[in-house]
């Protein structure tokens, strides 16, 4: 039997019930439609955290100083006075996995401009933060490393602070006064938006961290030493040679502590992709439960309708139907059934993630690959589903099938 | 193997269309054997019209059944149209069943809700066949019943006779070698069963073999040869030397209320 007419008798049969052969679809056009828009769901979390794992930089490592240590009292991450000048251009010159390296200050407080003022902190950071955090600026330059040597006061605006300070006019080339020090504005960075935290990313000022140590801090030592590895694959074999660098440069003898601790922005960022991929697998293990259960209903119906056409099947053998031509029939049957479902679902599913986009404002993405996933696994429902039940009808004996009332 | 089963067919000895030997059928039902058939010989030529009689469970509706590949014998040779047909597998059966035998049953057996062209078509769809090929034998079919006129109707919007017509138009559709109906006026009344019988004997004219299966004495009236069972054996296999017509029997009908037409 030709598969085009095996077609036209299937979409025949299932038209004779079309308020069943409905009811039969729901359960896949829920199933793939749940499943499409959990992936959306769950992809879309997916990718806004990724997203913002990515605006900390690529490849970066962070160097802290460690604790320090007043008889029993430890004082936290960052109180020790170890990370100086020095370390940070040792990495610099003898870590070949090293590509950038950013030496860290930091101090806050009220920055005036004009009549405006506005408390923020201040990031003191060498010349290749910008290239270490992948920032640029949206308008405005950069400070080169002339400016981190001599010291020079000028400064960077984050875009929030921007906004507050000059709501009108353009920030470039004016001065702010940070704790009654002037600084030259000679840039404002491009917007960032939130962090992981929920930070405002945009509420800071950079400038060379020598001038915040120098005029601001009075600080003399770093507060973290920013590095970048020169690929993702070489971020163990940075985090391995600083740490031998500076152990070694800190005299600290074998099998002591570690004064500083490193810390690895891809380790953060591989658990966070890896709970959101776990978030989607989950998702899509619960939608795609409903999928079984309308397969089921396809199941359930074929046996149905295998037994209410017995005595057709007995026709259709005694003018010469093998058992092949009753299988495929069937089978292409519960297939129309699973695939129209499909596509329906996928309609719906792609147009549900859309619409919880819109209401619900949770990020949603709806890729080929969840498409063509739903897709398949409604062929092989139908499939799977649909063979016991075609197989049954395949091995009726035509006699007992005519007879069948 | 001479036992009184053997009979050596009447009329024409060339051009055998059927030879069966030693038929046996035994069914297993749970401890007991049923013994369906115990061993029918018969011989059909091409061209017969031959009414197969006996009380029900003399076993020819086993017979018919093996006859038209809807069964196999347990033991004997069943050899239709110079094909051993009696070890073929499910499959090859139904391809005899598509190629060779026209069914006509009792109950009609049509497709409900499946117009009288579709029902006729049915067969060819088993065959690798062109759709205008197939609509254009099926129109053809229906005409030789005298059905040309309702090719598209349903089976619930024809009578009794003319369903039995679209049956047979199906059972012609794929010009087979034999058409074998098993009780064809059982469901009919008495005018239109003689309607059905004269159709049959106009496609006999044309020299389609038919083989007729009937407890209706006055039915196998119509057939040229009156084949017995009993007991799962062939009793009597004699040739009917004057055959109603039923075109002359329909004409004697004085009724015309009796008329099926709607």
């Amino acid at each position: 039997m030709k598969i085009m007419n095996i077609l036209v008798s299937a979409f025949r049969a299932l038209q004779r019930n079309k308020m069943r052969s409905f009811l039969t679809m729901l359960g896949i056009i829920i199933g793939v439609g749940a499943v499409i828009a959990m992936l959306a769901i769950g992809q879309g979390a997916e990718y806004s955290v990724k997203q913002q794992i990515s605006s900390l930089g690529t490849n970066v490592l962070i160097v802290y100083p460690g604790s320090q240590q007043q008889g029993g009292l430890r004082m936290g991450a960052g109180t020790m006075t170890t990370l100086t000048e020095d370390d940070a251009s040792a990495i610099q010159k003898e870590c070949p996995a090293v590509a950038f390296v950013s030496p860290g200050s930091r101090s806050g407080g009220q920055v005036i401009a004009g009549n405006m003022n506005w408390a923020t902190s201040i990031e003191g950071t060498g010349a290749d933060y910008f290239e270490v955090r992948k920032w640029p600026v949206e308008y405005g330059e950069l400070y080169t490393d002339q400016d981190i040597k001599g010291a020079t006061k000028v400064c960077i605006l984050g875009k929030t602070v921007a906004d507050n300070l000059f709501p009108e006019s353009s920030p470039v080339g004016q001065n702010v006064r940070i704790r009654n020090v002037p600084f030259k504005v000679i840039g404002v960075l491009a917007k960032k938006g939130q962090n992981a935290m929920g930070q405002d990313q945009d509420d800071i000022i950079l400038a060379p961290y020598t001038t915040v140590m120098r005029r601001l801090s009075h600080f003399p030592y770093l507060r973290q030493i920013l590095v970048s590895a020169n690929s993702t694959a070489s971020i163990a074999t940075a985090q391995r040679q600083i740490s031998e660098l500076i152990r070694m440069r800190h005299k600290i003898a074998p099998y002591d502590p570690d004064d500083f601790t490193i810390r690895n922005q891809t380790d953060l960022a591989a658990t966070a992709t890896a709970t959101t991929e776990i978030l989607t697998i989950l998702l899509a293990s619960i939608a795609s439960v409903s999928l079984l259960v309308g397969g089921i209903g396809i199941m359930n119906i074929m046996l149905v309708s295998v037994t209410e056409r017995t005595r057709e099947i007995g026709i259709r053998m005694s003018v010469g139907a093998r058992g092949r031509d009753i299988l495929m029939q069937f089978l292409i049957e519960a297939l129309v059934l699973s695939l129209l479902g499909g596509i329906i679902g996928i309609i719906f599913g792609v147009a549900g993630s859309s619409a919880i986009s819109n209401i619900a404002k949770w990020p949603t993405i709806i890729t080929a690959f969840s498409i063509i996933l739903s897709f398949g696994f409604s062929i092989a429902i139908g499939i799977f589903f649909g063979f016991y039940p075609a197989r049954k009808a395949a091995l009726l004996n035509p006699i007992d099938a005519l007879r069948y009332e | 193997m001479t036992g009184p089963d053997q009979h050596t067919p009447p009329g024409n000895s060339d051009g055998r269309l059927i030879r069966i030997d030693h038929l046996v059928k035994t069914y297993v039902l749970g401890e007991v054997e049923v013994h369906a058939l115990r061993g029918a010989s018969l011989e059909v030529s091409r061209g017969e019209f031959a009414a197969i009689m006996g009380a029900s469970g003399s076993g020819k509706s086993t017979f018919m059944n093996i006859l038209g590949c809807l069964d196999k014998p347990t033991k004997g040779s069943y050899v239709l149209d110079d094909i051993d047909v009696s070890m073929l597998s499910r499959d090859e059966l139904a391809q005899i069943r598509n190629r060779k035998i026209g069914f006509v049953f009792q109950g009609f057996n049509l497709l409900s809700r499946t117009s009288a062209i579709e029902n006729v078509e049915l067969p060819l769809l088993y065959c690798t066949m062109s759709n205008k090929e197939r609509k254009e034998r099926a129109i053809e079919a229906l005409r030789l019943v005298g059905l040309g006129d309702r090719i598209h109707h349903y089976p619930n919007q024809l009578s009794g006779g003319q369903q039995q017509r679209v049956a047979i138009a199906r059972a012609l559709v794929n010009d087979p070698s034999i058409v074998l109906a098993d009780e064809p006026t059982g469901n009919l009344d008495s005018r239109t069963s003689v309607e059905v019988m004269g159709i049959f004997q106009e496609l006999n004219e044309k020299g389609i073999t038919i083989l007729l299966v009937t407890h209706e004495p006055d039915i196998a009236q119509f057939a040229k040869r009156h084949i017995v069972f009993r007991d799962g054996r062939i009793r009597s296999d004699k040739l009917n030397s004057r055959p109603r017509n039923a075109a002359e029997v329909l004409k004697e009908l004085p009724d015309p209320e009796l008329e099926t037409e709607p």
